[in-house]
């Protein structure tokens, strides 16, 4: 007898609503490394995964956004702790899937984390530097407010499997809005994990929900599902994106399409932001 | 005391032939009732659920799927039954009970509305013109613990006030305890003071414990004259289930068959969305057969559901999935 160990594969698989399902489908895809190896085998979601992460998404935002803003910072900080003590894990993925060196995978892990305790950090700022208190001609505060958007979909950057998710999903997250998120296609895996890191983090159900899959497939869905109302772009080509956004204008959806070479990184946290204007009486 | 024997039906198949003339036998005592109630076959439970569990899994899709939807929907009986039911409150239940969803003329109207009886007479002036009924709970909705005088008394006022249709309780205590004769006399009373309007009788499947009761339960009720069979009062913690509903569908085909009367069901309580639904019309449809696919043989007792039905058949419609907000709340 062998006292060779059997392998212990891993599969993984969808968040939807706090859940690790395998996809409604019961299909799967292969992911490969950046040099062509085998990678893993990935659940490949469908039209009904994104409807149901769509109904965790809506069902959970309003208790979200309902949850003080310091609190929100704490739980995406707990997450970039999960990150933190599973880095090495993520750094092998981000290398694997994006073809870097060790030291380039850990470097953009540490950006990584990093991004998220910046988002973190936003929570309780968004309010002080977005809103304000506008001068008007009576006996009146008249206040502008940053409230979320709602639901957010998020076709997230195909070439950068870890930092550009993070951009992508926490930025929304952290001005209160849920998630409903397709993750890279050809290198999901790192968003996976992350995923995973959420559970442990006392995200609640349905805040960031994570299908994998065909993009192409996914995106026609959540561009035109009514009952979500923001959609990025990031991980689209210009026709494509043309396209989504067309069928996006169907729901009234607010569109962010990332600008070559930006270096505002407030932006994503400005695009899925809506003002609502409050007056109140002085001295009331 | 007619004399027509009854003959009891244990065949699990889809061709149902009616008897010609409806000859519902009388109970003329206690003893011929549970002797009839006796010589009911055991319902195999373990086989029931099987059967439930497999018709679930029927796929219905596309324009199929768009005619359940609609025909759902005309077997709602929209109902609030809640302690701060306003006037208010239920006329604007009436207005979507007709047009349930005022952008499209296509959807059909539901069946009945359904609430308390101090609300009838509101109702009925809401919906006057239309071809939705008023249903209303009587004596002693949800528990039925009140006195015979009682519950009569509710019945009467319901009526008075208009109601088409009453949705009385059974005393389950009564019926538990072996004291058959009491209920059915209770549903022969009501029945009487219901004059014009129909009787469904709500057995509380939730409460019966065994599929048994609920069939000898059905039997029961359908010899003291319901028109139609209701699962669950939606007041406790178990409402209607798939399996409970086909022993009740089993039992109204085979009175069917055996008196010539054809009696509806109505399951009502925590059905919530098209899935449901059209998994329950899957259930009538190969059991009771599609002389019950009509809003006179088979309700939905609901409030949420057609809302549910409504972005269903939109999204059908409209390619893409909708918002549910864009629906109004009851």
């Amino acid at each position: 007898m062998s006292d060779e160990r059997l392998d212990v594969r891993k599969t993984y698989k969808l968040l939807i609503n706090g859940a690790f399902p395998r996809s409604e489908s019961g299909r799967s895809y292969k992911v490969s490394t950046k040099s062509g190896d085998f990678l893993a085998n990935v659940a490949q979601g469908s039209r009904k995964d994104l409807r149901d992460a769509v109904l965790a998404a809506r069902g959970v935002q309003a208790k979200w956004w309902a949850s003080s803003a310091y609190n929100r910072g704490q739980v995406i900080y707990r997450l970039a702790e999960m990150a933190e003590s599973r880095r090495d894990e993520l750094a092998n993925h981000v290398g694997a899937a994006e073809g870097l060196g060790e030291q380039q995978a850990e470097q953009s892990v540490s950006r990584a984390i990093d991004r998220i305790i910046w988002y973190a950090g936003w929570t309780d700022k968004i309010a002080q530097v977005y809103g304000g208190a506008n001068p008007v001609a009576g006996p009146f505060f008249n206040f502008s407010l940053p409230t979320p958007s709602g639901v957010v979909a998020v076709l997230a950057s195909q070439e950068s499997s870890l930092e550009g998710f993070v951009d992508a999903v926490l930025a929304p997250i952290a001005a209160g809005n849920t998630v409903v998120s397709v993750a890279s296609e050809l290198r999901p895996t790192p968003a996976v994990l992350l995923g995973e890191m959420t559970a442990t983090s006392d995200f609640p159900a349905g805040v960031l929900n994570i299908v994998t899959g065909v993009t192409s497939e996914l995106a026609p869905t959540l561009a035109s599902h009514e009952d979500v109302d923001g959609i990025d772009l990031s991980g689209v080509n210009l026709d494509e994106a043309n396209e989504l956004s067309v069928s996006a204008a169907g729901s009234i959806k607010r569109v962010f399409r990332p600008r070559p070479n930006d270096t505002d990184p407030t932006r994503r946290l400005r695009a899925f932001i809506e003002t609502s204007t409050v007056w109140h009486t002085i001295g009331q | 005391m007619s004399t027509a024997p009854l003959r009891l039906v244990t065949r699990d198949d889809y061709g149902v032939k009616f008897a010609s003339a409806s000859v519902v036998p009388a109970i003329g005592s206690e003893t011929q009732l549970k002797s009839v109630l006796g010589a009911l076959a055991g319902v195999d439970a373990v086989g029931l659920e099987a059967r439930c569990a497999k018709l679930a899994t029927r796929s219905i899709k596309k324009s199929t799927k768009l005619e359940a939807i609609d025909l759902a929907i005309s077997m709602v009986d929209l109902t609030t039954l809640e302690g701060a039911d306003t006037p208010a409150r239920v006329s604007s239940l009436c207005a979507k009970a007709m047009r349930p969803d005022p952008r499209d003329l296509t959807v059909p109207s539901v069946a009945a509305v359904c609430v308390y009886p101090d609300l009838v007479a509101r109702a009925r002036s809401a919906l006057a013109n239309s071809s939705v009924a008023v249903a209303s709970v009587a004596t002693a909705f949800p528990s039925g613990r009140a006195s015979m005088r009682v519950k009569l008394l509710d019945v009467n006022d319901a009526v008075e006030a208009g109601a088409h249709e009453v949705d009385m309780v059974i005393d389950r205590g009564a019926f538990l305890s072996g004291r058959v004769g009491e209920v059915f006399e209770e549903i022969v009373a009501v029945k009487e003071a219901c004059g014009e309007a129909h009787l469904k009788v709500i057995l509380e499947t939730g409460e019966l414990v065994t599929y048994d009761n609920v069939r000898r339960a059905s039997w029961l009720a359908m010899l003291a004259g319901a028109d139609f069979v209701k699962t669950s009062t939606g007041k406790v913690s178990v409402n209607a289930t798939p399996p409970a509903a086909l022993v009740m569908l089993e039992a109204v085909r085979d009175f069917a068959e055996s008196t010539g009367k054809l009696v509806g069901v109505k399951v009502a309580g925590g059905i919530r969305t098209t899935k449901d639904a059209l998994r329950y019309l899957v259930l009538v449809n190969e059991t009771a057969g599609s002389t019950w696919l009509s809003p006179d043989r088979f309700r939905f007792g609901a409030s949420s559901l057609l809302n549910d039905l409504l972005m269903q058949r939109l999204k059908q419609h409209r390619g893409a999935y909708v918002r549910s907000d864009d629906f109004s709340g009851d």
